[in-house]
């Protein structure tokens, strides 16, 4: 065993003289790791990340050597796997928001890794970058076709936390159905998990029960899409293509697409090029992609999202294009006016207009 | 047929190696798991990442340390209830209340940087725990409410009160709407003990605490009240204890120490407070309790057992690509064997020839 150390010892001090020599050009290949909150099993969020792991693997082969931690729990510990994984890896990828303060932590000690934290808003050491994507593009898409298909004109949406992402996931997503169907209604249950099956599938079963005909997820399992399927209601897979579980229910999906962006880091990494960044990309780079639309779906609705989807990858449109006022009435977008990122979406906190639900607090 | 004869002497050689036995046992167990899961990777570079790395690298012995403290203060406060016969299985949700309270201190004071600071919070994490537990107590006392359900469904209620309080008046203002709190100043930050990890003062006051506790038990009126009246509560009642009297200390007792180790997770590795403070310590606490045989001392050791069981298992997870549920497993088999050991220690099997 002490062999091993040894070696370990031995590779290290070689690696660090070459990298000394080289300006940061990797030889050896790059060590990539990936901290999940969830199981890579759950078909959702942590699976989407870990497609995204697995096409690095697949295209850079033997430059690059990934590890994976899974169901790694937003407190304490996870400041410790992290250390663990910053002692032995050259970029650490930490793929939920909770994770912040401890990647924030352990980058400031370990100023020669680079840390990549998804859905976070915090750089302060130059070996950190924050990468997100425009899920509520998605919403937009989505909302049009509930809008479009739902007959009892209510939308069941299963809601995570109240954070600006979730929030700005909702009122994408009614915004779009309203403009398609102006008597349109949402629903909205907060089961305060990422990953919870059993309290995904139960409020599910409450939405559907409150007349729910069509359900949206902002939470990682494929539990609602399998009650939907059961109920015989629409769904829209959350993350990753869940056909699987709802070949009937599924009218298309929102994907994450991480892989491009993982390869482009990680070999960033290995060019000795990678530099801190924040990235925000939607439908236009592809980092957020559509599952196939469902057959069952007119023709007219098909093409009305498909058009949704090629103005967004075009910059044609934005989901939140004024005149928008916020729930209480007050004005939020003006006529033709979209909003900037900060602080109008990376911090959004209300609903909007015509949304009959209380805002969480 | 098998029955257990109680033995008419107890081995005290035994009763000392029995902890040595089971963890031998245990890892006989583990050994055998391995080789049957494992392929391509040899058990003994398993067994040295699970069981041996985190005592000899220093930062992972430091982080042992760290996940032991909070451990040993809970275990410490539940054994002395356990030993009276009062069952708080809430220590969780009183881990959680004490963080909750000690934090709004720490944050209701943000702008200030003083010295009284840290020991202000800690008074409040102590009370926050107490009065949740008391609760129990209370409930027992006046309407013979049973302790172990109140505790238990109470953490339920205390970590749906932390996702309210992070949500509203605990929420950073300049943290974009993200339930987290502010991040402490470093003066209602525990000190830390060992440069360059996150190695706290909470461990030097576990073993303090922890020998209070064995000087108060085996010296103090009380620790013999405590004694009877778990042992035998009708002999304590003509002993003329009052009964009350030691629902209410044991409870108090137990949950302030959960209190103590909420805020001291709270200010000391997390540096905020966050949704994610409650961690199950409240409930492993339980095992390092009996792991400890209720003794004060004992469940220094024993926390630092458990808290290995984590750091090791974390590890293989990250080397070897392991599920994460070997630490579940390993907890398991030490409880399992612990308490077959000491059963037999005190019982004979006796196979009896049944009639017919």
């Amino acid at each position: 065993m002490s062999n091993r150390s040894l070696s370990s010892v031995v590779k290290l001090s070689i690696l660090s003289v070459v990298l000394a020599f080289t300006s940061n050009v990797y030889a050896d290949p790059v060590k990539a790791a990936f901290v999940y909150i969830g199981p890579t099993g759950d078909h959702g969020w942590t699976f989407a990340h870990d497609q995204g792991a697995k096409y690095v693997k697949e295209m850079m082969g033997d430059d690059v050597i990934i590890t994976t931690v899974e169901s790694v729990e937003e407190n304490s510990d996870s400041e410790r796997v992290i250390t663990s994984l910053a002692r032995k890896n050259d970029i650490i990828f930490t793929t939920s928001f909770g994770y912040m303060n401890p990647t924030v932590k352990v980058a400031a000690r370990y100023p020669d890794v680079k840390f990549e934290h998804a859905t976070g808003y915090m750089r302060p050491t130059d070996n950190i970058s924050t990468y997100s994507a425009r899920f509520y593009e998605g919403r937009h898409v989505i909302g049009k076709i509930a809008g479009r298909m739902t007959e009892t004109n209510v939308i069941g949406y299963i809601a995570s936390f109240p954070i600006p992402e979730v929030i700005r996931g909702i009122n994408s997503a009614y915004l779009a159905a309203k403009s398609v169907n102006p008597d349109i209604e949402i629903k909205i249950v907060w089961v305060y998990s990422w990953y919870d099956p059993g309290k995904e599938a139960d409020a599910a079963n409450a939405l559907i029960a409150q007349g729910a005909d069509i359900l949206m997820q902002h939470t990682d399992s494929t539990a609602p899409m399998t009650v939907a399927e059961e109920k015989g209601v629409y769904a829209f897979g959350q993350a990753s293509n869940m056909r699987e579980w709802g070949k009937n229910a599924q009218l298309t999906g929102i994907i994450d697409d991480w892989g491009p962006y993982y390869l482009e880091r990680v070999q960033a990494v290995k060019d000795g090029t990678w530099t801190s960044t924040d990235v925000f990309h939607g439908v236009d780079s592809g980092m957020v992609k559509f599952a196939p639309m469902n057959n069952s779906m007119p023709f007219e609705v098909r093409n009305e999202a498909s058009k949704a989807i090629i103005d967004l990858s075009m910059g044609a449109i934005h989901p939140f294009t004024g005149p928008i006022n916020k729930q209480d009435g007050s004005a939020w977008l003006a006529e033709g006016e979209t909003p900037p990122n900060y602080p109008d979406l990376l911090t959004m906190d209300f609903y909007v207009e015509g949304i009959d639900a209380k805002y969480p607090n | 047929m098998i029955r257990l004869i109680p033995r008419v002497e107890n081995s005290t050689a035994m009763v000392l190696l029995s902890p040595l036995l089971a963890l031998t046992l245990t890892a006989l167990s583990a050994y055998l798991i391995f080789v049957f899961i494992l392929v391509d990777i040899p058990v003994s570079s398993v067994f040295f990442t699970l069981f041996v790395e985190p005592l000899i690298d220093s930062y992972y012995f430091s982080e042992l340390l760290v996940k032991a403290a909070p451990l040993m203060i809970i275990g410490l406060g539940l054994s002395i209830g356990f030993r009276a016969g009062i069952w708080n299985i809430g220590a969780e949700g009183q881990f959680v209340m004490g963080g909750i309270a000690g934090s709004a201190v720490g944050l209701y004071f943000y702008n200030v940087e003083a010295f009284w600071l840290l020991p202000l919070m800690t008074i409040a994490g102590i009370l926050g725990g107490m009065f949740y537990a008391g609760i129990a107590a209370f409930l027992r006392i006046k309407y013979q409410v049973n302790e172990i359900l109140v505790t238990l469904m109470l953490t339920y209620v205390a970590v749906l009160f932390l996702s309210a309080m992070l949500q509203g008046p605990l929420r950073n203002p300049s943290g974009f709407n993200f339930p987290e709190s502010r991040i402490f100043h470093d003066s209602a930050m525990l000190p830390i003990i060992w440069e360059g990890t996150r190695l706290h003062i909470g461990l030097i006051v576990a073993i303090i605490l922890s020998l209070v506790a064995w000087f108060g038990i085996k010296k103090h009126m009380f620790g013999m009240q405590i004694k009877i009246s778990g042992s035998a509560p009708r002999a304590a009642k003509f002993a003329g204890f009052d009964d009350n009297k030691t629902v209410w200390y044991s409870l108090l007792i137990s949950g302030g120490l959960a209190g103590l180790a909420g805020l001291f997770e709270a200010a000391g590795p997390a540096g905020q407070l966050t949704p994610g403070l409650p961690q199950f310590y409240g409930f492993t606490a339980i095992i390092v309790a009996f792991l400890a045989r209720l003794h004060p001392v004992g469940v220094l050791f024993s926390a630092l057992l458990i808290a290995l069981s984590y750091v090791g298992g974390e590890n293989v997870q990250i080397e070897y690509n392991l599920p994460s549920s070997i630490t579940q497993i390993f907890q398991g088999m030490l409880l399992f064997y612990f308490l077959a050991c000491d059963i037999l220690i005190k019982y004979k099997v006796v196979l009896f020839k049944t009639k017919n």
